[in-house]
């Protein structure tokens, strides 16, 4: 800890950031455009400027950038000098000098860091009066639109496009101020961390093509905290949606998962939500018909019950995209001997394994946001840019970590990119890749080597053994298979966070056990290795948590016991087994109870089928790839036919005596009894609060304070037909409330773009007002420690009526931070 | 495609530098010497052979302006807009070449022989006005010296 | 008067290997390898030779910067900086043209003095004869042992290449420089870290001025004490000096430091033509601030200079005579660098346009006076420190000055809605 004095305050900081950073830390304003906490300083925009003082004695001081200042002890910066004013004043009013003022059609418009920023240092006065410099503007495919004139020159975009997401088809073009920022010629972004430029740009020259298609603007969105779908590691979003359809997905902050960043699967793969192809009332075949016709709700209960009282014995096929809840609701209702894995044996076993490895391997298991730490990098047989891409992007983070001693040892600061990147020049690594073929990350690789799944497993042994000479060794390697192994032996033994990346995409079990080997052999070195397995899916490793029986056994058991019923959980079989034996598991159980949100062939074949919502009209929890435990929670509520699988579960269970009545009547019952029948994951209690959390008395609203939008919403709502209207009345069994509307004063209003801590919490990440919510700061990082202290500290947490500071502009920001609380499960695994 | 011979040229720029990309800019003129300007097609030859995207090519090539990205004439002039050749009457030679060219800055002549562009102080401040054709730099010009020199590339 | 850098170059003509050996050349090197690397930092430390790029840092002092010793990275690298795009500068053309093995040997010595293997002459696209020149030179001292490895038996090895730029005037500014020689946009980086402990690749590299580096060859050979005793001043050594403008007889001389402007503008450059009177004066290229008649007396060296209210620069002048127009020239110089802006910082790559247009607008008589508080804040804001290079804040220094010294001038146009010196 230091001490600096900032406008004759003294404050206590860490020096580790730069001045930028540690004066937006302390909840203080200060207008920037360049600096970004993932990707550093490069002093480009000279927004950030402040007065710095030699000493006492300095009376007259030097303007400098606060993010190109380290932060020293006894440092003495101002503010408010009225100088450095005028300097960030003229700063902005250059940068608008060509900017075209069209904010009115702006998709940016409602959370432009530009707009924020522009009012913040004052400047309000045009008097440029010349032709401004205009642009011509590029296709760069479905997703993303282009509009330069609207630049103000941060380099951001090429900053994180090229350096942070190793892109190579765009960049800066031209120069002085026709500098250009786009492809080379018009054509489809190749990154699959494209989407990211919306969020990195400070104004709206990237904008997310599938939001604007709707003509939304952000503050009529209706948002929850969720958790991504598409892959296992479950990065954090947040959900945006508009009379009934969701129209945005946009990263949140997780400081331990996906940081800043989600992909472009995540951002733009959600419109299926939005599908005609959704199921949304029960559907039964019909007698005379035999086709699938709509029916009510109580027909499918009626359906249900028929079976159920019969005495009859139902199967149950739970799915790795299904929340733990939803799964467990699915057991509880046909009995554990009867409910099996959604997922083929194959997978599912090599899910166990990978979960056994790192339940009792000696090895570290690592966030995904620790991966980024790693000093050597071994990926052994995994594709992460398909199968996990956000791993992709942190282990490109990783490739520099060693580079990176190199600038540390000159005494420049991490942090200070433009410096470290000239220094370090191409340096990456030790970074090795072993797949059967080329990976997007082979560019940052020491070296790669491309052979069949079993012979990237040897060369796994083999460097295990290498490592350790207990351990079983490999015979017939090629002499470069031996130097191979031998070199990435010796890079792993002498790293300070020695990196194993495997996963179960190549459905090999002897690649997991080869990484576990040389985790042990790592072990026996006395160093601790990190293994992260990558996973099927989302919820893998909590559906595996739950059953170990899978659809091999499922088959057996239809085929050998008398079934009257199979109830499939949101899963379509035929992508899970050869059709045909699909076909026999579905003929031989019995009658057919899908539950899903899209039709697809298993549902084709249901004699029933139950509407359920997505991910975006459901909560519940997804257990990622290192264990830990994460809540999505509804965005919206739909028409009153969808509900959560669980809810109908519970429903069905409730309706035939299998529950007592109001036992499961929402998501914390069922949580609860999750905890009670599975103490090893009783974490997932921790990970978020429950229903009855306040702040101040209040839900945390989810939708932005509406100003100009407040008529048109309520509007909408008096007009028939609004999901609107029942959105409003509907009692919501969660910590959040519907909207902002009637809230009496937001209980948490946070600006969105500070530094680490702050930014990106919720739903607005470019907004920075005024510091309104410093007390969110506290709540936030404990919450994030220890779920437990979060009550103690939330009483310290006194929003908006202390902070009287305005600054006029409407505010829009929501807090999020609860959600961003997840629970670890692995060490309660241990025990 | 590069010709054998650009690529011997560039290979030769290649060895003067630790890595191979270093030497882009020289690529860009060695090709510019060649044709007069750089094509966008010579834009990607250059890329694949330096193993870059055409995007970082163009991204250098963009950003010097002594890097022709659009056909020029047989002849390129390059006329001293800097300080001291103002002084000493640059607008008029500017004048009198534009007449005589029937041609504004920038643009080329009907015939394709003349390029017109303007360059920063060309270090003949001490002769200003100044101009360069091709590789030839001319001082103290005058209205008439000007047709002079014109004639010669004819 | 001595002329060490200048006296055997005749106009038009180069002096190659032969000519250079015969006047005593490659002797400074001969000298320079029987010492340590140290000590011949040593000695130019003391002969107090400053950089004639234009910044006029000590050059002996720039080299202890850069690690020597085996555990050093390696490889070093030397950079001589011929790009020479100021306006109103060119002097290295002349260094460049007519005695290339001068610089070749001051570069060999610089080399040496901090253990560098690979050097660089980065030249500016235009100085087409110099290119010539430079190849030819490289080519005759490769065959006489002076490049390449073991340079005369002395175990010391280094390459040097000529590299020759694509235009833009940011490439002199040495870390664009360096950008730029690694096949990049020439923006520049940010210092610290400066490049003698990260340059070039990453690795250690002295960029210093063609000037400078011809300087060395004679310090080495004929010593510090010679240096100083060929001055005028504490600074060591000559300085080419020249003028441009509307006077009797423009050119370049070198002399020694800490002449006085009147010595140069009257007696060199023969005065101010006829019928034409002095008004003032840029004394080192297009980014330093106007002198004008009260300073003529002042002594041509650094401090000089800089008391004055400008700076030494480049040393050559531009002189503004009473019949041309202030604005204009203003106009035209900003035009330059709002032109030449790299486009990294916002106050330079926003703020040079929009001066440049009101100047324009003020030379086209349609100024408004609240246009002269704009320019007077845009000096404010481009100040040094607050751009992220010196181009900006070079670019404002005439501004300032011609706002200070010539206001009335400016007011003129927006009163009388026109140029006064257009008819
Ligand atoms: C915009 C700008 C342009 C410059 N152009 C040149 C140049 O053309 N030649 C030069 O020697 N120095 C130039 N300099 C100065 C160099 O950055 C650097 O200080 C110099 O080459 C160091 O050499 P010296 O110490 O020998 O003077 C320029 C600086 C700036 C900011
Ligand atoms: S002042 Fe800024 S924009 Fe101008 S040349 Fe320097 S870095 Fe580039
Ligand atoms: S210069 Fe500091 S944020 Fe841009």
């Amino acid at each position: 800890m230091v001490t600096i004095n900032i406008d004759g305050k003294n404050y206590q900081v860490e020096p580790k950031n730069n001045l930028l950073q540690t004066v937006l830390s302390l909840g203080l304003d200060l207008p920037y455009f360049c600096w970004h906490p993932a990707m550093g300083s490069v002093g480009s925009c000279r927004q950030c400027a402040v007065k710095k003082y030699a000493d006492e004695n300095d009376q007259k001081g030097r303007i400098v950038m606060a993010c190109m200042e380290p932060v020293v002890d006894g440092m003495r910066i101002s503010l408010n000098d009225p100088e450095v004013k005028k300097f960030r004043e003229n700063i902005i009013e250059l940068l608008m000098t060509n900017h075209p003022h069209d904010c009115p059609v702006c998709d940016e418009g409602g959370e432009c860091h530009l707009q924020d920023m522009t009012l913040m240092s004052g400047h309000n006065y045009r008097r440029f009066e010349f032709n401004k410099r205009t642009h011509n503007n590029q296709y760069l495919g479905p997703f993303i639109n282009h509009e330069m004139n609207r630049c103000i020159a941060c380099y951001r975009c090429v900053r994180f496009y090229r350096e942070y997401a190793g892109g190579r088809d765009f960049n800066v073009f031209a120069s002085r101020n026709r500098v250009f920022f786009g492809r080379y010629e018009d054509g489809v972004l190749e990154s699959e961390f494209s989407g990211n430029l919306v969020e990195i740009c400070p104004t709206g020259v990237f904008t997310d093509k599938t939001y604007k298609k709707h003509y939304t603007r952000k503050w009529d969105l209706t948002t929850a905290p969720s958790i991504c779908h598409n892959c296992s590691l479950g990065c954090n979003i947040i959900a945006g949606e508009r009379y009934g359809a969701i129209r945005r997905i946009a990263s949140r902050y997780n400081g331990k998962v996906n940081g800043y960043f989600i992909c472009d699967r995540g951002r733009f793969g959600y419109e299926y939500v939005n599908s005609d192809q959704r199921i949304k009332e029960p559907l039964r075949r019909g007698q005379a018909s035999g086709q699938l016709e709509p029916v009510d709700v109580s027909t499918a209960f009626e359906f249900v019950k028929n079976i159920v009282s019969k005495k009859g014995k139902i199967l149950g096929i739970g799915s790795p995209k299904a929340s733990v809840e939803s799964n467990f609701a699915l057991q509880k209702f046909v009995g554990k001997e009867n409910f099996f894995a959604g997922v083929s044996g194959p997978e599912h076993r090599l899910t166990l394994k990978a979960m056994d490895i790192m339940q009792n391997g000696p090895s570290n298991v690592p966030s995904l946001k620790e991966t980024e730490k790693a000093d050597v990098v071994l990926v052994l047989g995994e594709d992460v840019t398909n199968t996990a891409p956000m791993l992709a992007l942190s282990l490109r983070q990783a490739s520099r970590v060693k580079p990176m001693e190199l600038p540390i040892k000159m005494n420049i600061p991490t942090w200070h990119e433009l410096a470290a990147m000239e220094l370090i020049q191409d340096e990456r690594g030790p970074f090795f890749v072993l797949t059967p073929s080329e990976t997007k990350l082979d560019d940052v690789a020491t070296a790669t080597y491309r052979n069949a799944p079993d012979n990237i497993a040897r060369m796994g042994f083999a460097i295990a053994h290498e490592i350790d000479h207990n351990a079983p060794a490999v015979e017939d390697l090629t002499e470069e298979e031996k130097k191979l192994a031998k070199q990435i032996a010796d890079e792993l033994v002498a790293a300070k966070k020695p990196l194993i990346v495997s996963g179960t995409s190549l459905l090999n079990e002897k690649i997991l056990e080869a990484a576990a080997n040389i985790g042990r052999a790592i072990d026996k070195k006395e160093k601790i290795a990190n293994l992260f397995f990558v996973l099927p899916e989302a919820n893998s490793f909590g559906l595996a948590m739950l059953e170990d029986k899978a659809l091999d056994q499922a088959l057996q058991a239809a085929e050998n016991n008398k079934y009257d019923a199979v109830v499939i959980l949101e899963n379509d079989l035929y992508r899970r087994l050869p059709a045909s034996e699909a076909d026999r598991l579905l003929n031989s159980a019995g009658k057919v109870v899908a539950l899903h949100y899209l039709q697809n062939q298993t549902t084709e074949k249901a004699d029933l089928v139950i509407p359920v919502g997505p991910f975006t009209e459901s909560d519940g929890t997804l257990i990622n790839n290192e264990g830990r435990a994460q809540r999505f929670f509804q965005v919206f509520y739909p028409q009153e036919t969808i509900k959560e699988s669980w809810r109908w579960l519970a429903g069905f269970m409730e309706d035939n005596g299998l529950v007592g009545e109001d036992e499961l009547v929402n998501l914390d019952d069922l949580i609860n009894a999750v905890v009670s029948d599975y103490p090893a994951i009783s974490a997932i209690k921790e990970a978020a609060p429950g229903s009855q959390f306040r702040i101040n008395g209040q839900k945390i609203p989810r939708a932005s304070h509406r100003f100009s939008g407040r008529t048109s919403i309520n509007a909408m709502c008096r007009s028939a037909n609004q999901n609107h209207r029942k959105m409003q009345i509907l009692p919501c069994p969660l910590p959040w409330k519907a909207t902002m509307d009637r809230c009496r004063r937001p209980p948490c209003r946070v600006s969105g773009t500070l530094a680490g801590i702050r930014y990106r919490l919720l739903i607005s990440f470019k907004l920075k007002l005024a510091a309104d919510c410093m007390a969110v700061i506290p709540a936030y990082v404990c919450l994030n420690r220890a779920w437990k202290m979060n009550l103690i500290i939330l009483k310290k947490c006194r929003p908006c009526s202390k902070h009287k500071k305005t600054t006029g502009w409407p505010f829009r920001s929501i807090c999020f931070t609860a959600a961003t609380n997840s629970a670890v499960l692995r060490p309660a695994l241990k025990n | 495609m590069l010709t054998d011979k650009e690529i011997a040229e560039i290979e030769e720029h290649i060895k003067h530098y630790p890595r191979k990309q270093a030497a882009v800019i020289e690529a860009l003129k060695v090709v510019q010497a060649h044709r007069g300007y750089v094509s966008d097609e010579s834009v990607k030859d250059i890329a694949d052979f330096l193993e870059m995207t055409p995007d970082e090519v163009d991204s250098v090539a963009t950003f010097y302006n002594l890097i022709f990205r659009k056909p020029v004439g047989k002849h390129v002039i390059l006329l001293c807009d800097s300080v001291s050749c103002w002084i000493m009457g640059y607008e008029n030679v500017r004048d009198h070449l534009k007449k005589k060219l029937n041609i504004d800055l920038g643009q080329t002549t009907q015939d394709g022989e003349f390029t017109l562009l303007t360059i920063p102080c060309l270090g003949a401040c001490d002769r200003a006005p100044a101009m360069m054709v091709d590789n030839d730099l001319h001082g103290n010009l005058t209205a008439e010296k000007i047709d002079e020199i014109l004639e010669k590339y004819k | 008067m001595e002329r060490p850098l200048t006296e055997r170059i005749r106009p038009g003509e180069t002096n190659w290997l032969a000519d250079y050996q015969k006047a005593g050349g490659y002797e400074g090197l001969k000298a320079a390898l029987k010492m340590t690397p140290r000590e011949v930092q040593e000695v130019v430390k003391q002969s107090n030779l400053r950089g004639r790029g234009g910044a006029g840092f000590p050059t002996g002092l720039k080299w202890s910067f850069v690690p020597l010793g085996d555990d050093a990275p390696r490889p070093k690298y030397l950079i001589a900086n011929g790009d020479e795009m100021e306006p109103g500068t060119f002097k290295d053309r002349l260094l460049l043209e007519g005695d290339p093995h001068q610089l070749i040997e001051g570069m060999i010595i610089s080399a040496y003095a901090i253990q560098a293997e690979v050097g660089y002459i980065f030249l500016r696209w235009a100085y087409k004869k110099a290119e010539h020149v430079i190849n030819k030179a490289l080519a005759e001292a490769y065959q006489a042992g002076l490049l390449g490895k073991n340079i005369l038996g002395s175990g010391f090895n280094f390459d040097l290449y000529l590299h020759t730029s694509a235009g833009r005037y940011i490439c002199g500014e040495e870390t664009a420089l360096i950008n730029s020689l690694e096949g990049k946009r020439a923006n520049p980086r940010a210092k610290p870290p400066f490049p003698q402990t990260s340059g070039l690749f990453g690795k250690p590299s002295i960029v210093n001025n063609i000037e400078t580096l011809c300087n060395v060859p004679h310090i080495l050979h004929h010593g510090p004490d010679w240096y100083h005793s060929i001055s005028h001043s504490v600074d060591g050594g000559t300085k080419i000096f020249g003028v441009s403008g509307k006077v009797k007889n423009p050119g370049l001389w070198e002399l020694p430091l800490g002449v006085t402007l009147r010595e140069v503008l009257e007696e060199k450059a023969g005065g101010m033509r006829e019928g034409l009177k002095f008004k003032g004066l840029l004394p080192g290229g297009a980014s330093t601030d106007f002198l004008t008649e009260q300073h003529l007396d002042i002594k041509l060296d650094y401090k000089g200079v800089e008391q004055a209210g400008s700076r030494l620069g480049t040393g050559t002048m531009i002189v503004l005579d009473d019949q041309t127009c202030v604005v204009g020239m203003v106009h035209n110089l900003e035009q330059f660098f709002a032109q030449e802006s790299c486009g990294w910082c916002t106050p330079c790559r926003d703020g040079l346009p929009w001066t440049r247009n009101i100047l324009w607008t003020i030379e086209n008589g349609q100024g408004k006076m609240e246009d002269l508080e704009i320019l007077e804040g845009m000096t404010k804001t481009l100040a040094p420190g607050n751009t992220f290079c010196a181009l900006a804040p070079g670019a404002m220094e005439p501004l300032q000055s011609a706002l200070k010294y010539f206001r009335e001038d400016f007011e003129r146009h927006i009163k009388e809605k026109r140029c006064p010196w257009r008819s």
